[in-house]
């Protein structure tokens, strides 16, 4: 008994020590920035509610914030849709199933760097494969990440087109829960194939739609690496994002507490986006 | 008709593989193509040349940086499984004090979004003086939350007769974890390690803000400081570095893919 705590205290300890630096310590750090100025070289000084208050009316943070809804409202449609059709394609007996899948899933395992890299080519003006492309078949090239009205659909679209194989594992598996008996049934009943789709399936997956929501909202609101290496946030701020911003704030103008401040923000919104969201889709569900 | 909808449902799924597979394809090659057939839409170069691979090798250290992405990753990868499979044995398996606070600890950390933490955990990486240090790297990652619950998980299913037999050999509780869970626990293990090293080796954000020593980059960090830097020069030699990043991944997908996509789809909604 005395050995089994002894044993279980010391076999625990690293990792409360590691709780205790990593993880409580920076929390709790980040609510007393959100109070103070601290440029990391001279001391840091009190700044009261200046850094909320700058916050409430810093026209590029809610610039930032206003991209990233219109990143999300391409990006989740966009995912759910995507994911679906993949994974009721791959939930059919077929051949090669194995390289679906895996080819569907390949850009997840790539870094958001290179695909935000190797995208940067795909989208260029002039040299770009996708205007290449477009060309012909007789339509005139896009300046994706130029014109300040594409860049951040076409962004959308690219993150889309990088997780989905993600999503669609999460699809696959709720695919597999429904049970045969019921679709027998339906198909007894003489149900179309849509309304197969639109009464069993599309409500049986209501524990993954939820969950594809929530992930690619949270994933939204984490936009960093690709407007950093594919449009540094241009063009006219079009795809600044939060994330970038608060990097931005800490890395290049040395403003610890307001960077600190941008983050305890963007973790409220994302707290209660997702939140809202949940309400809506329950209620969607009782209707 | 029906074999007509067959033909549909594959026709489909190639046009979709390709959509995901040409991309990667179309970067490889291009690598391999001279500065004037660049941007050529096909994948077989009228020239093959490997003068991106040689500019890129000589104008950033890559070699380091594959060196250090390595190792970083790799070291990660150990502490997240010996580490975590302690504190997972000790939360499962042992009674201990603060055995309850420590897991309802775990679960709080789990809600809080990596945004809020990453502004005091920078400042803590420089008042530590670990600026341009492999601690900075590795320090903030030793332990993985997931990756704990997950083997926790595991090991409350491992049946207790086994432990009580061991002790009864006096072996003690780091044997029993080491020498009987860890051989039954190979496939959460490997989820762990897959997951854990992938995440590791493509993390971007976190060395940008607290290495600045080119020599100490890691790939991903080094790729996109070379590209957005103009280091490259041109987009074949950004490209090719790109490929030093990507070909081992590929390669170790294409041998595990089931495993890949076990462990980092199950990550994802666990974590």
């Amino acid at each position: 008994m005395r050995h089994e705590h002894r044993s279980g205290s010391l076999m625990a300890a690293p990792y409360a020590l590691f709780l205790l630096v990593f993880a409580a310590y920076p929390i709790v750090f980040a609510l007393v920035l959100v109070f103070l100025r601290w440029d990391l070289v001279t001391a840091p000084s009190l700044a009261g509610f200046d850094n909320i208050k700058m916050l409430a009316s810093d026209g590029r943070f809610w610039r930032a914030v206003a991209n990233t809804f219109v990143f999300l409202s391409i990006h989740v449609p966009l995912q759910i849709v995507t994911a679906l059709a993949l994974a009721l394609a791959l939930n059919r007996k077929l051949k090669f199933r194995g390289f679906w899948r895996a080819s569907f899933f390949l850009p997840v395992v790539i870094s958001g760097a290179v695909v935000a890299i190797l995208w940067s080519n795909l989208y260029a003006t002039d040299v770009g494969l996708i205007n290449k492309l477009l060309v012909r078949l007789g339509s005139s090239p896009v300046p994706w990440l130029t014109d300040p009205n594409t860049a951040m659909p076409a962004i959308a679209v690219m993150v889309t087109w990088k997780n989905v194989g993600f999503y669609v594992i999460i699809y696959l598996a709720g695919l597999q829960y429904i049970p045969k008996s019921c679709q027998e049934a339906i198909e007894i009943e003489g149900a179309s194939a849509w309304q197969r789709f639109r009464y069993l399936t599309l409500p049986s997956l209501l524990p993954q739609t939820i969950l594809v929501v929530t992930l690619s909202t949270i994933n939204g609101f984490q936009l960093f690496i690709e407007p950093y290496v594919m449009t540094g946030g241009g063009p006219l701020r079009r795809t600044y994002s939060v994330v970038l911003y608060l990097y931005t704030n800490a890395f290049a103008y040395q403003k610890m507490g307001y960077a600190a401040t941008i983050g305890v923000a963007l973790a409220l919104i994302i707290g209660a986006v997702v939140l809202v969201q949940r309400r809506v889709i329950g209620r969607a569900e009782a209707l | 008709m029906k074999t007509l909808r067959r033909i549909g449902l594959y026709a489909g799924l190639a046009v979709a593989a390709l959509t995901f597979i040409y991309p990667f394809l179309w970067m490889a090659a291009s690598t391999l193509k001279s500065r004037e057939e660049f941007g050529s839409m096909g994948l077989i170069p009228d020239h093959i040349t490997l003068d991106n691979y040689r500019t890129m090798w000589a104008r950033a250290p890559f070699g380091r940086a594959l060196l250090n992405s390595t190792m970083v990753a790799t070291t990660i990868t150990l502490s997240v499984l010996v580490f975590g499979s302690m504190t997972a044995y000790a939360m499962a398996r042992l009674r201990f004090r603060g055995s309850a606070a420590l897991s309802a600890a775990t679960l709080a950390v789990l809600l809080v979004p990596g945004q809020l933490t990453l502004i005091p955990l920078y400042t803590l990486i420089v008042q530590l003086g670990w600026i341009d240090t492999y601690a900075a790297l590795i320090a903030p990652y030793v332990f993985n939350v997931t990756a704990i619950l997950m083997l926790r998980q595991f090991f409350l299913q491992i049946p207790q007769s086994l432990i009580d037999a061991a002790r009864m050999d006096g072996m003690s509780e780091f044997r029993i974890l080491f020498t009987i869970f860890w051989p039954l626990s190979r496939p959460v293990l490997s989820i762990v390690a897959i997951f854990t090293f992938m995440g590791s080796w493509n993390e971007v954000l976190w060395p940008l803000l607290v290495v600045r020593d080119q020599q100490l980059m890691t790939l991903p960090q080094l790729l996109t400081v070379f590209a957005l830097g103009g280091g490259a020069g041109s987009v074949g030699v950004s490209l090719a570095s790109a490929m030093v990043l990507v070909v081992p991944v590929v390669v170790a997908y294409m041998f595990l893919q089931r495993n890949f996509i076990e462990s980092m789809a199950g990550a994802g909604i666990k974590g």
